[in-house]
């Protein structure tokens, strides 16, 4: 990447808490901390990973930046203006620029819409092509685009393959020229060979159009291969984030040294210190204390219990969020 | 196949019209082919076409004037030269009368479950997607309509409007309409948590869109199975109606109105109201019969 790089999208202190009903009449209902101030900028043209386990809030983050869930606090901008004040029209011409590919292919189709209709829509819906042929012209070329068969353009999404109503979901984001694509773990729910194929898919939409993407996964493999930069979350936090190579080289957070240590060596002979984090990943539900780390972390100190630590850069935009680098 | 690269967009509309063929064939072989391996529901259809074609070509089939009066020929007995189901009180043709009467009831019943259908499919649509306040309020005022018994209700209505074919197949309908935005409202809830709803919203399609493209088409299914044995009920309720005299007015027939005739000379020529109630059971029967049949074929999750 160059030193130019534009910021495209600005997430600062994105919150999502969401409040669990209370099962007793007139008891107070807890809130889970789904997302605790999340502040990251993404550049343009780039791929920002984002990874954790499971219940960290990764598929929270993407649909709070969408706008499938109302965000509790926080402000995400995109070309000057705060997503989340904006309304009518101009939210519909901001929708157009961002948008998402869904995690499972099977039910983000409509089951009783082609393969057609479904491209088509949203070329309709922000009448990009009123002509009805070109329309047709325009998702045979975006078929083509992304890999699927045009003789397949009337076919229903359950004759297709994962793979390729994954390409379906691509081609619906792609038909409206976004700029920024969220993908909710697209590749999770296929097979490792077409995870491959639809990867590269992406990164060749990405060079064509100079799409910026915010991947998430749970998958590290994954991850490596598609992204620039890399953001670790856990428990709703952002602990790690940094360019993708010095995540694989040089893990500062603790939490991303065990992460990384359950890859498994390439050699059999190779000789790897795993590092297992005792206990489970404390309940995101009530009032959050401390390092979210506190309880598992080898290195763990007096002040990690009391206080939160905040994401610090720590030279060469790598940042991380611990006090034993403050 | 070359390699769609290479293709032109003139190529590809040639594949399109046969992909168009091959779609509408797979679509007419899915559901069809399906009814007609299930014996009870082509029963059931043959019924309903059977009763729709004596309705429709009541003219050409009634050997008489089913409004004719001859004193003289009153009760003559079925199967006699002429009146194969014989005659009521005022020596009208039965026959006659049944094959008209068809028409009304039809009419009554399929129009009633019209009128309930589209309003209270709305109303549960309404109340199924905003949900919250807006859903509380509908469903609570069908609460309010389901409270009253349905007899009841339709003679609150059809006092209140009179006599009427017209007024009939709304009170019909009026009455319809909760049952209706009970089930569509339901579906809706079930269908709008969906993810390619979700997808939806990103894409930027709006409620409207979105309730009338997308969630409407997913709860079809039901709707259509619920409608198809309203209709069933419906020509009973028409029965009931008529039966209290609240129907549709004196000469004209409907089986309802042929039933009650029936009634007063139950012990002296009971055939004219068996006669008459064994159409109503046959045309519901075939109707629930086909009704179920397309439930069957509709739902997945019922394979063979």
């Amino acid at each position: 990447m160059s030193d130019d790089k534009k910021v495209i999208l600005k997430i600062e202190h994105l919150t999502k808490e969401f409040e669990i009903k209370s099962k007793k009449l007139g008891e107070k209902p807890q809130i889970l901390h789904a997302l605790n101030d999340v502040s990251v900028d993404v550049y343009e043209g780039e791929t920002l990973g984002v990874i954790g386990e499971s219940g960290c809030g990764k598929s929270t983050f993407g649909r709070t930046l969408i706008q499938l869930h109302k965000a509790t606090a926080g402000t995400v901008t995109f070309e000057g203006k705060n997503l989340f004040s904006l309304k009518g029209q101009e939210l519909k011409q901001v929708k157009k620029d961002i948008q998402m590919v869904f995690q499972d292919p099977y039910s983000s189709l409509d089951p009783r819409k082609t393969a057609g209709k479904l491209i088509e829509e949203p070329l309709i819906v922000h009448k990009l092509v009123p002509d009805k042929a070109a329309r047709e012209a325009r998702v045979l070329e975006l078929m083509r685009e992304v890999g699927l068969d045009i003789q397949h353009v009337h076919r229903f999404p359950h004759e297709f393959s994962g793979g390729q109503r994954q390409r379906i979901n691509v081609a619906r984001a792609l038909a409206m020229n976004p700029k920024v694509i969220v993908c909710d773990e697209p590749v999770s729910a296929l097979d490792v060979s077409i995870q491959a194929q639809v990867l590269n898919l992406f990164n060749r939409l990405q060079k064509e159009h100079n799409l910026t993407y915010i991947f998430i996964s749970h998958d590290l493999g994954v991850i490596k291969h598609v992204s620039d930069r890399i953001a670790i979350l856990y428990l709703g936090r952002i602990v790690e984030l940094c360019d993708a190579d010095a995540i694989y080289e040089n893990p500062m957070h603790p939490y991303t040294k065990a992460l990384l240590s359950a890859i498994p060596p390439v050699s059999p002979f190779e000789k790897k210190e795993r590092i297992v984090l005792k206990g489970d990943i404390p309940s995101p539900i009530g009032d959050q204390i401390g390092c979210p780390l506190a309880g598992r972390c080898p290195n763990c100190m007096e002040k990690c219990k009391k206080e939160t630590p905040q994401l610090k850069d720590t030279g060469d935009g790598h940042q991380v969020a611990c006090f034993q680098y403050e | 196949m070359a390699d769609p690269k290479d293709m032109t967009a003139k190529d590809a509309l040639g594949l399109d019209a046969q992909a168009q063929m091959l779609k509408k064939e797979r679509r007419a072989n899915n559901v069809w082919n399906k009814l007609k391996r299930n014996k009870t529901a082509m029963i059931g259809l043959v019924i309903v076409v059977v009763m729709v074609f004596i309705a429709v070509f009541a003219p050409f089939l009634a050997p008489y004037d089913p409004n004719e009066i001859h004193p003289l020929d009153s009760f003559i007995k079925p199967f006699s030269e002429g009146h194969l189901f014989g005659t009521d009180q005022f020596g009208r043709d039965l026959l006659s009368r049944i094959i008209y009467g068809a028409r009304i009831s039809l009419i009554v019943a399929v129009g009633g479950t019209l009128v309930g259908g589209v309003i209270g499919v709305l109303l549960g649509l309404i109340a199924g997607y905003m949900g919250g306040i807006v859903d509380s309020i509908i469903m609570r005022i069908m609460d309010g309509f389901l409270a009253f018994p349905f007899v009841l209700l339709s003679i609150i209505l059809m006092t209140v409007l009179g006599e009427g074919l017209i007024n009939v197949i709304i009170a019909i309908g009026i009455g319809n309409i909760p049952s209706f935005a009970r089930v569509v409202r339901g579906e809706v809830h079930i269908v709008k948590n969906e993810e390619y709803c979700n997808a939806c919203r990103v894409i930027g399609v709006s409620n409207v869109r979105l309730l009338f493209t997308h969630i409407l088409p997913n709860a079809i299914s039901p709707i259509i199975v619920y409608a198809t044995l309203n209709v069933a009920s419906a020509i009973i309720s028409e029965a009931a109606l008529s039966f209290l005299g609240l129907g549709i007015p004196a000469p004209t027939a409907s089986w309802g109105s042929i039933l009650r005739e029936g009634k007063s000379s139950l012990m002296t020529a009971p055939f004219v109201a068996t006669i008459s109630g064994a159409f109503i059971l046959i045309t519901v029967l075939g109707f629930n019969l086909f009704g179920d049949g397309v439930r069957d074929v509709l739902d997945p999750k019922m394979k063979q």
